[in-house]
Formats: C-alpha cells, sequence, structure tokens
C-alpha cells in the first residue's frame, strides 16, 4: 500500500477493483464503511462478479473478467476528455510535461508500439525515451502543449478508449461506465481524495503490472497519490507476503529491493554501474545514488569479518544471477519458471517453507509433475498438505504416475505455527509488528530460525571437515549468533536494523550507513525499527495527534517510520497542501512537518527536488521510459491469452500481451480456444476460508464445507442444469468437479457482439482436509502463461467448458 | 420484596464463593446476561495473554491468545483455550472476521504435525524419524547438490558462485526475521538463487 488500512478512512471515494475486500479483508474493509459513514464517501465496485463488496457499493458495474485496463483506460480517457484532472499536480508531479524523443509511435490497427521485433518475439525500446539535452536532461515543455509532451500523446492514446469501446470490451452498459467515470474522477480537485483498492484480481493476469501502471496513471491525473486518502493500495493476501517481499525472497533481488548481482557484473564497481541510476533532471534526489551504501552495509551483515576491502565487502561471496549459455538471456528463477525448470529435470532439490505449491501454483498436474523430477524434497509444515504427500497415488494420478516411479526422498519437518514463535509481520500498510510467542509447538515441532539453524550449521560443518565447492561464504558467513542452532528473533532483528561497527550502537536511520564497511545492515529499508532506544516494531501507542489515522507511534512503518508513500506530492510548488483540512506534509519555512517526509526534511520546496525520490526523473511516470515494462510504455489493452473473442481495440491485430510468457515444456503446457472452451473462467477466495490451510479446521468446513462453481442461472438453463447438481469444469489443462451454484451475481454479457458467459471457481479445497475434498483443486483448470514483468500467472479469466455429470 | 443491586462483580463473587447461585438466578429471573458472563471471565480468568499477530490476510489484526497458565518454567503442555481480538489496535479495534474468530482451530488442531516424517524413494508411506537422523540427511543432500552443481565459473569464464539446482520457496507466515535468515543462510551462504515466496502467485 502506498497509504494504510486506517488511511482508508480518509477517502471521498474508493474504487474497489481487482479485489473484493469485504470478502477478504473484513476488517480492513471497516475503513471504506467509516469513510461512507463520516465522510459520506462513495464506493464503486468494478468486478466480474456481484459480489460482497458490489453488495454495500453506491455504484457495481460487472465486467469480463481480465478487461480492466479497457475500462480503466476508459477512466483516464473520460478524465482527460472533461478537464477532470489536477492541473497543478500533473505538471509538478508527474512526467506529463517531458518530452519524449521522436521516432516513438503507436499502431492502432496492429496494437504494437514503435521496435518490435516480430522473430525475436520483443520490443526494441530505444525509441521509448525522452529527449534528453547535452548534460542528460530531459527536456520538458511546462506547457503541456508540445505534441509530442507525455500529455500529449497519452491524451492522444486513450482517446481510443470511449465509453461505447470500454462497453464493448468489458461486455459492460456505456451508462453504468459513465456513471461510475464520474463518480471515481470527481475527485480531481485539490480538497478531494480518493483512493484504489486491489488484489489479486489484478495482479492474476498477463498484463498485471500495467494494469496496475493505469490504476497509478489515473490517480496520478487525479492528483490522488501521497495523499492522505489516496493512493493505489495492494491489499496483499498473507500476513508477511509484504515482509517477505522486503525481505528480497524474489530470485531477482536483495533484501531492500536492491537489484542481485548479475553475472555480467564482475565487480561490485560493474554492479553499482548498473545499480545507481542517472539523474534525469538537474535537483532530482534520485534516491538509489545511496546503493554503494546500503549494499555495503548489507554485504557486512551477510559475512562479518570474512567481508573486507579486499573482497569488495564480501561481493565476491555474493551469488550472482546466471546467464542462460545457449541464449546469453539472462535466466529467469521466478516462482513459476522454477516448476518448469523442475519439470525440466534441471532442480534436484526443494527447500519448503510452508508453502503448497500443488495447491497454489497454476496448473497443477505440471506442479505434481514437477515436484516428482525432484531428488529430494524438505517441507516445513504445520499440516500434511498436498505438495507433503504430492507422491501420493491420488494426486500423482494427475501426473500419470504411480508412487513406485517417483524416486523423491521427502522430509516433513512438523513446524510451529505464528503462535509458537516471536517476530515482526509487516502487514499491506507497511507497518511492522511484533508478536509474540505464546506457547511451546506440539510434540516434536520446531521453529522455521530452528529448521534453518540446524540445516545451515549441519551443513557448514560438513564442509569444515570435509571441504568441498567453494566453501568461503558457507564459512565466511556471519552465523555468530548467540545460539547459532536457533538464532532468536530478537537478535536477528537487531541485525537487521544494523549498528555502528565502530561504536556497536544500533543504528537509528538509513541515512547513517556508510560505504567503507563501517556500518552493518541486514535491510536499509528496516533501519530505525529497532535502534538503541528498543524495539520500535513493539510499540503500542494509539496516540492519533492529527486524527487522520497515522498512529505513528503504533509498532514501526517503513521506510523510516513513514505512513504515507510520496507525501511530498501531498503539498503544491510552495510546500502547501492541496487540501489543508487533510496535510500529510507541510512545508514551514525551515523544515518539512507531519508525516515523515518523503523528501529530504529540510529541502526548500523551491529548489524543486521532486516529490518522487526513487526515481531518476524526480517525478512520477505517466510514460515508463525504456525497458521498464516489457510491453510498451502506455500500459494497452490487451485480452487474456485465452480469450472468446478477438480484442476489439484492435481486430485482426494483436490480441493478447505480445511479450507475455507462455510455457510449453510438458503434456499440460497447452492452451484451449473458445470453439472447445467458450466459457470464461475465474478463480477466487472466499471468507470463510484461508486458502489451503482451513480445510484442516472443524468449523471453517463447516461452514463451507466442498467446493461449488458459481453458473448464471440463463447459463444453467440453457444447459439444463439445476442449483445443486453436479458438473464439470474442463480447461485444456485438465477438470475438476463439483456442486453447482446457479447464480444472479454473474450475468451473462455481450462483448464485441458476442454473448458471453463467465462462471466462478473458488479456490481453498484439494485432496487432503476435512469435508468433501475429492481433488476439487480448481488449479487443475489454469492456464500455462505469466506476465512478462512480474511473472505471475493468469489465474483469472482463461477459458472452460462446463458439463452436467 | 426489594431487588437488590446487584454489579456483575459482586454477583460473580457470591456465586462462586458463596454457592448461591440459586439464589442468584431466582433474584434475576430470566436474565442470563450475567450467567453468560460468568463462563466466559471463568475460561480466560487464570490464562495467560499473549499478544499476538493474526497469520491470516495482510490486514494485521492484533489478537491476544489466552493460554492456561502462569508460563512457570516447569510447565510443560500448556494449551490456547481462546484467541479474540486486541482491542488496543488501532487496525482491528478488538474485531476479527470468521477466520480469526476461530484462529484456536488453527493452533490446537489434531491433524497439526508433531512428528518428523519421511518418505524413502519409491515408497507409498511416511515413516518416523529422528530430527537428527533427517537434519544429517537433508545436510548431506544438500551439500551433494551443491559440491556437484554449484556454477563456480560461467560460460563465459566468469566467477558467479550461482546455485540453481536446488531452490527455496515460502516464507509469507513466517516473520521478517525468519525470512531474513533464509535469504542469509540459503542466499548469502549457499549461494541459492532461485529463493521465492507467494508474492507471484
Amino acid at each position: 500500500m502506498t497509504n494504510g488500512w486506517t488511511d482508508i478512512a480518509n477517502a471521498d471515494v474508493i474504487l474497489a477493483m481487482g479485489g473484493n475486500p469485504a470478502e477478504n479483508h473484513p476488517v480492513g474493509f471497516r475503513f471504506v464503511m467509516e469513510a461512507k459513514r463520516r465522510r459520506g464517501a462513495k464506493l464503486v465496485a468494478v468486478d466480474p462478479r456481484f459480489q460482497r463488496t458490489a453488495a454495500v457499493a453506491d455504484h457495481f458495474v460487472q465486467i469480463r473478467a481480465g478487461t480492466d485496463i479497457a475500462f480503466l483506460g476508459g477512466l483516464i480517457n473520460y478524465a482527460l476528455q472533461t478537464g477532470h484532472v489536477q492541473v497543478d499536480y500533473v505538471k509538478l508531479h508527474t512526467n506529463a510535461p517531458f518530452i519524449v524523443k521522436e521516432g516513438y509511435s503507436f499502431d492502432e490497427k496492429t496494437g504494437l508500439f514503435s521496435g518490435w521485433d516480430k522473430d525475436k518475439k520483443q520490443y526494441d525500446t530505444s525509441t521509448w525515451q525522452y529527449e534528453v539535452d547535452a548534460q542528460g536532461n530531459a527536456q520538458v515543455d511546462p506547457t503541456l502543449q508540445h505534441p509530442r509532451s507525455v500529455f500529449q500523446l497519452m491524451k492522444a492514446f486513450y482517446a481510443r478508449y470511449t465509453p461505447q469501446k470500454v462497453s464493448e470490451v468489458c461486455g459492460c452498459d456505456a451508462e453504468a461506465f459513465t456513471k461510475a467515470a464520474e463518480i471515481i474522477t470527481s475527485t480531481y480537485p485539490a480538497n478531494r481524495a480518493g483512493t484504489i483498492m486491489y488484489a489479486l484480481g489484478w495482479t492474476h493476469h498477463s498484463f498485471s503490472v500495467q494494469l496496475i501502471k493505469t490504476a497509478a496513471m489515473l490517480q496520478l491525473l487525479l492528483g490522488n497519490v501521497g495523499m492522505p486518502g489516496g493512493g493505489v493500495n495492494a491489499l496483499r493476501g498473507h500476513a508477511n507476503i509484504q515482509g517477505g517481499t522486503d525481505m528480497g525472497m524474489g530470485y531477482h533481488n536483495v533484501p531492500g529491493y536492491m537489484p542481485i548481482p548479475k553475472a555480467g557484473h564482475v565487480s561490485m564497481e560493474d554492479y553499482l554501474k548498473v545499480a545507481v541510476p542517472k539523474p534525469l533532471r538537474p535537483n532530482s534526489v534520485n534516491f538509489w545514488s545511496n546503493t554503494p551504501k546500503l549494499f555495503t552495509s548489507q554485504l557486512k551483515a551477510f559475512y562479518g569479518a570474512a567481508a573486507t576491502k579486499a573482497n569488495q565487502f564480501g561481493y565476491t561471496l555474493h551469488p550472482r544471477l546466471p546467464e542462460d549459455p545457449k541464449s546469453g538471456k539472462l535466466e529467469n528463477w521466478s516462482w513459476a519458471y522454477i516448476y518448469d525448470h523442475m519439470a525440466q529435470g534441471q532442480v534436484e532439490g526443494l527447500v519448503d517453507f510452508g508453502m503448497n505449491p500443488v495447491c497454489n501454483g497454476p496448473n497443477s498436474r505440471k506442479m505434481v509433475f514437477a515436484l516428482s523430477q525432484l531428488k529430494w524434497l524438505v517441507v516445513a509444515e504445520n499440516f500434511e498438505t498436498e505438495t507433503t504427500s504430492f507422491w501420493k497415488s491420488e494426486i500423482l494420478a494427475l501426473a500419470g504416475k504411480k508412487p513406485e516411479d517417483v524416486k523423491t526422498e521427502v522430509f516433513l519437518l512438523p513446524a510451529a505455527n505464528f503462535a509458537e514463535k516471536s517476530g515482526s509481520f509487516t502487514n499491506s500498510s507497511r507497518w511492522a509488528q511484533w508478536k509474540y510467542k505464546a506457547l511451546d509447538a506440539p510434540g516434536q515441532a520446531k521453529p522455521d530460525q530452528e529448521i534453518i539453524g540446524r540445516i545451515f550449521t549441519k551443513v557448514r560443518e560438513l564442509y569444515k571437515t570435509e571441504g568441498g565447492t567453494f566453501p568461503d561464504p558457507v564459512l565466511g558467513l556471519d552465523w555468530s549468533y548467540t545460539n547459532p542452532v536457533s538464532p532468536a528473533e530478537d537478535e536477528v532483528a537487531r541485525e537487521v536494523n544494523g549498528k555502528d561497527l565502530t561504536t556497536g550502537q544500533q543504528l537509528a536511520s538509513f541515512s547513517a550507513l556508510k560505504d567503507d564497511g563501517t556500518t552493518s545492515s541486514g535491510n536499509w529499508l528496516y533501519c530505525g525499527s529497532y535502534t538503541d532506544s528498543g524495539n520500535m516494531m513493539m510499540r503500542r501507542s494509539t496516540e492519533d495527534p492529527t486524527g487522520l489515522g497515522r498512529f505513528s507511534s503504533w509498532t514501526w512503518s517503513w521506510p523510516a517510520n513513514r505512513r504515507i508513500m510520496y507525501n511530498r506530492a501531498s503539498a503544491d510548488a510552495q510546500g502547501k497542501p492541496w487540501d489543508p483540512s487533510r496535510p500529510a506534509i507541510v512545508w514551514n519555512g525551515k523544515a518539512w512537518v507531519g508525516d515523515v517526509p518523503d523528501y529530504p526534511g529540510t529541502s526548500d520546496p523551491e529548489k524543486g527536488a521532486g516529490a518522487f525520490i526513487v526515481l531518476p526523473e524526480g517525478v512520477a511516470r505517466l510514460f515508463a521510459p525504456g525497458d521498464i515494462f516489457k510491453e510498451g510504455p502506455f500500459p494497452e489493452f490487451y485480452e487474456p491469452v485465452e480469450s472468446p473473442v478477438d480484442n476489439p481495440m484492435h481486430p485482426g491485430g494483436q490480441s493478447h500481451n505480445p511479450a507475455a510468457n507462455i510455457f510449453k515444456t510438458t503434456q499440460w503446457d497447452v492452451l484451449g480456444t473458445a470453439k472447445d472452451f467458450p466459457i470464461v473462467g475465474t478463480t477466487y477466495r472466499l471468507t470463510e476460508h484461508f486458502h489451503y490451510w482451513t480445510k484442516n479446521h472443524p468449523r471453517a468446513i463447516e461452514m463451507m464445507p466442498e467446493f461449488f462453481v458459481e453458473i448464471p442461472v440463463e447459463l444453467g438453463q440453457e444447459m439444463g442444469i439445476k442449483d445443486g447438481e453436479r458438473v464439470r469444469v474442463t480447461s485444456a489443462r485438465g477438470h475438476i468437479e463439483g456442486k453447482a451454484l446457479l447464480t444472479k451475481r454473474i450475468k451473462p454479457m455481450t462483448v464485441a457482439g458476442k454473448k458471453v458467459y463467465q462462471i466462478g471457481m473458488p479456490i481453498h479445497w484439494g485432496f487432503i482436509g476435512l469435508g468433501k475434498q475429492g481433488g476439487s483443486l480448481a488449479n487443475i483448470t489454469t492456464p500455462p502463461v505469466v506476465d512478462p514483468n512480474s511473472f505471475c500467472p493468469e489465474y483469472k479469466g482463461f477459458l472452460v467448458k462446463l458439463e452436467k455429470v | 420484596m426489594s431487588v437488590p443491586t446487584i454489579t456483575r462483580r459482586t454477583f460473580l463473587t457470591t456465586g462462586v464463593a458463596g454457592g448461591v447461585v440459586g439464589a442468584a438466578v431466582s433474584v434475576f429471573g430470566f436474565d442470563v446476561q450475567p450467567a453468560a458472563a460468568q463462563a466466559r471471565t471463568l475460561k480466560i480468568e487464570r490464562t495467560t495473554e499473549t499478544r499476538s499477530v493474526c497469520p491470516y490476510c495482510a490486514v494485521g489484526c492484533s489478537v491476544i491468545i489466552h493460554t492456561l497458565g502462569d508460563r512457570s518454567r516447569n510447565v510443560t503442555g500448556t494449551t490456547v483455550v481462546h484467541v479474540e481480538g486486541d482491542p488496543d489496535s488501532p487496525i482491528n479495534r478488538g474485531t476479527l472476521c470468521s477466520k480469526g474468530a476461530t484462529l484456536r482451530d488453527d493452533i490446537v488442531n489434531e491433524r497439526r504435525m508433531t512428528k518428523m516424517l519421511y518418505r524413502a524413494p519409491g515408497a507409498d508411506h511416511f515413516e518416523e524419524k529422528s530430527w537428527d537422523w533427517a537434519i544429517d540427511r537433508i545436510a548431506h543432500l544438500i551439500k551433494e547438490t551443491r559440491d556437484k552443481r554449484l556454477i563456480t565459473q560461467d560460460y563465459k569464464g566468469r566467477s558467479i558462485n550461482a546455485l540453481t539446482a536446488m531452490a527455496v520457496v515460502g516464507g509469507c507466515t513466517d516473520s521478517n526475521e525468519n525470512n531474513y535468515l533464509i535469504q542469509k543462510a540459503f542466499r548469502a551462504g549457499l549461494g541459492v538463487i532461485p529463493v521465492e515466496q507467494q508474492a507471484r502467485i
């Protein structure tokens, strides 16, 4: 979240789209209801189904799954055509005035940007750049009139997204769209703020990153980013998915969102050359110029005394991302690719902390096959899962195998759960909240820190006694914890924060980090979370002096305890808040006061350092230059890879995302067409269950005992299916069976002149658990497609057929 | 007969200490509220309260876990009798959703894994093993994979020290501290490149 749960109460308009917070984040949703009650805020819900959020919305629009970019593009066009734009904000805080280089173009007929290479199936992005002067500064036209200004290019680009076009693509009424547009864009005046709440309904697409970018663009045009009650807010789906992301749990980065060193970065100098961008405007802060200090301090935390100036502070010990020798391209080890490589026999072992890929990955049959190729599998779990027991005949049958064919050694380590460990969880608001251990784990179950500690110290012991391949990082890693086989959370939290290695003092802020090896910090983003004054994540003050729900002394928020990101954008060129009744930060003539400023604390606004300090432009990007995104500098609507229609934006041209990654490895990596699979399928969660855990819980199963398929009443009538009868849903990958639930919540729709039905499948069931399981695992049907930027699979909007059993 | 004013506290004191529940009921007639209050108070009366955070979605509701006993060192086998929303939290202010309200099922559950289980190659069942045996075997397997498959130099002769023959996944309901330890031990220590969690899916 750019803002936070409690801040949603400050909104005048809330757009809930690509998520169903009333169902999936019910306690967070109370702040939406509070905004409605106290401010008279309007809630607009846009979704393929009339769900629980829609039920309390002021306005609901049903759209076809996967057409969100068309809807949001329509909103951008509506804002630009009606003048519902906060012009002063846009001029000051975005790259709307920037001039784009000659040569950039978009072909409305083919749906492709300039630079498309048909053979390589990728873009040459060299025309997607700003015009720069001799010093490397981007050229700007403050009047926004230049025909190649980002503003004019954007206006022309989205002019195609008329209400009629939105209706044709999304399958909604043009009037329903226009009414939504009127409400949503009503926040453009300086004294109004609107927020967007989204979740996996936006990330589970082959164009997910561009979709969220479209939302950010809309919020920028309306002047809503950085504002209390504004922002673009990802609701996130697990207790500490945010913290895991912060801690570098992705193959492409290290803790604190720094890129992982690549094969070509032979020295730290090579790495830093790429990791530190050049500023694009004279006064921009260009925050990532601090990378040498942040990264050196991290290496010191990792390797301690073994990180010396001679070995570039341990850089030579740290792994680098390999290139594929065949293509010369960097290898992709993102989640879905791990299993793709595994299916090809390239991965011997997997260590799994409480994750259930058989259920939560797309294309489950491929997941089971991939696991069966492993030599060894270690899973630390609270409950037996489909992954710990993938080799049992009922599950293995999905991949056409028998237990005796599978040579994988499997270790099911009984693990402690959340209540049996201390430590911090970071919620969607970026608040790192400390929790305390309540009891010991049952039986022989152990906490994960002990599992990690025991495995690592044992491996290290073997390297000490037997030697082995490149033992240096294993032996050099600083594992000097008081109890090395089970490091205490408190000790680790101190290390993550970091200290001055000369004085031994805990650091109060990442501004104290140095690049000379005299400071350490496991993750600069959490620097300030555990200072010499104590563990800030334990704070429990409920003081809220501004009444704006910032709660600055309740636990601790990254970065630097800032509660609203980009808060400099909540003020004008002189540092005065756009809305004095709702200030985030204010320039008092000497310093910025209010929330922790997302800006140099004493930088005079007249100097114009730029509100978006992490970007080399210093301003937000309506146009994303260069190779930031694989499929274009402006988000264009592309169909899901499996779609019932040809893309109505450019019929006969590019229908789906040209850069989407489609797997073709196994027999289950296949796509279907509308001829065989005419219905749009989508997946979602229910409030009664949490993923695949609560199928072990008696009360959750009592409330929601078995899998069902939500089917429009009209489709049921057409196919002679009655409520409660058993149906089979089949995609090109496989089929599942469950009870039919005929509903008016999903209406038939007309898309590009064609009648289209959608059906919905809740996740939560599988093979192992209480109640009726029976292999009703929705992901058996989901497609082998991922977004080319985030590598998120397309769980939402794919093709299926329906049959009565 | 005048009805005496009895607070919840005096009612409970009388009820528990004097064994005059019957009399109290006759005073209150059909008002069941005090009886309900008594049942609830008794359930958590001698428990230890621990502040925690719900492990489900990312709203971050604070919860209070009530465990039996006072957490003395000589007390083992304690159990959770109740989990409720923490009224101090500015996020949930004491409330919880249906999943959060039944969190006890996640902690005290006969389906919890309590033993180290091992499945041998080709087997159709788990067998019980000791932790020491398992850690020793896992460490040997990891070392074998790393010794054989660590890419010390790539196809262009550049030193990269990358291990892609093993992967590490998970951690979305693990603390920041454990996620950091995963990074440190497996990525920085053993050189594992594929370290991924639930964020992309």
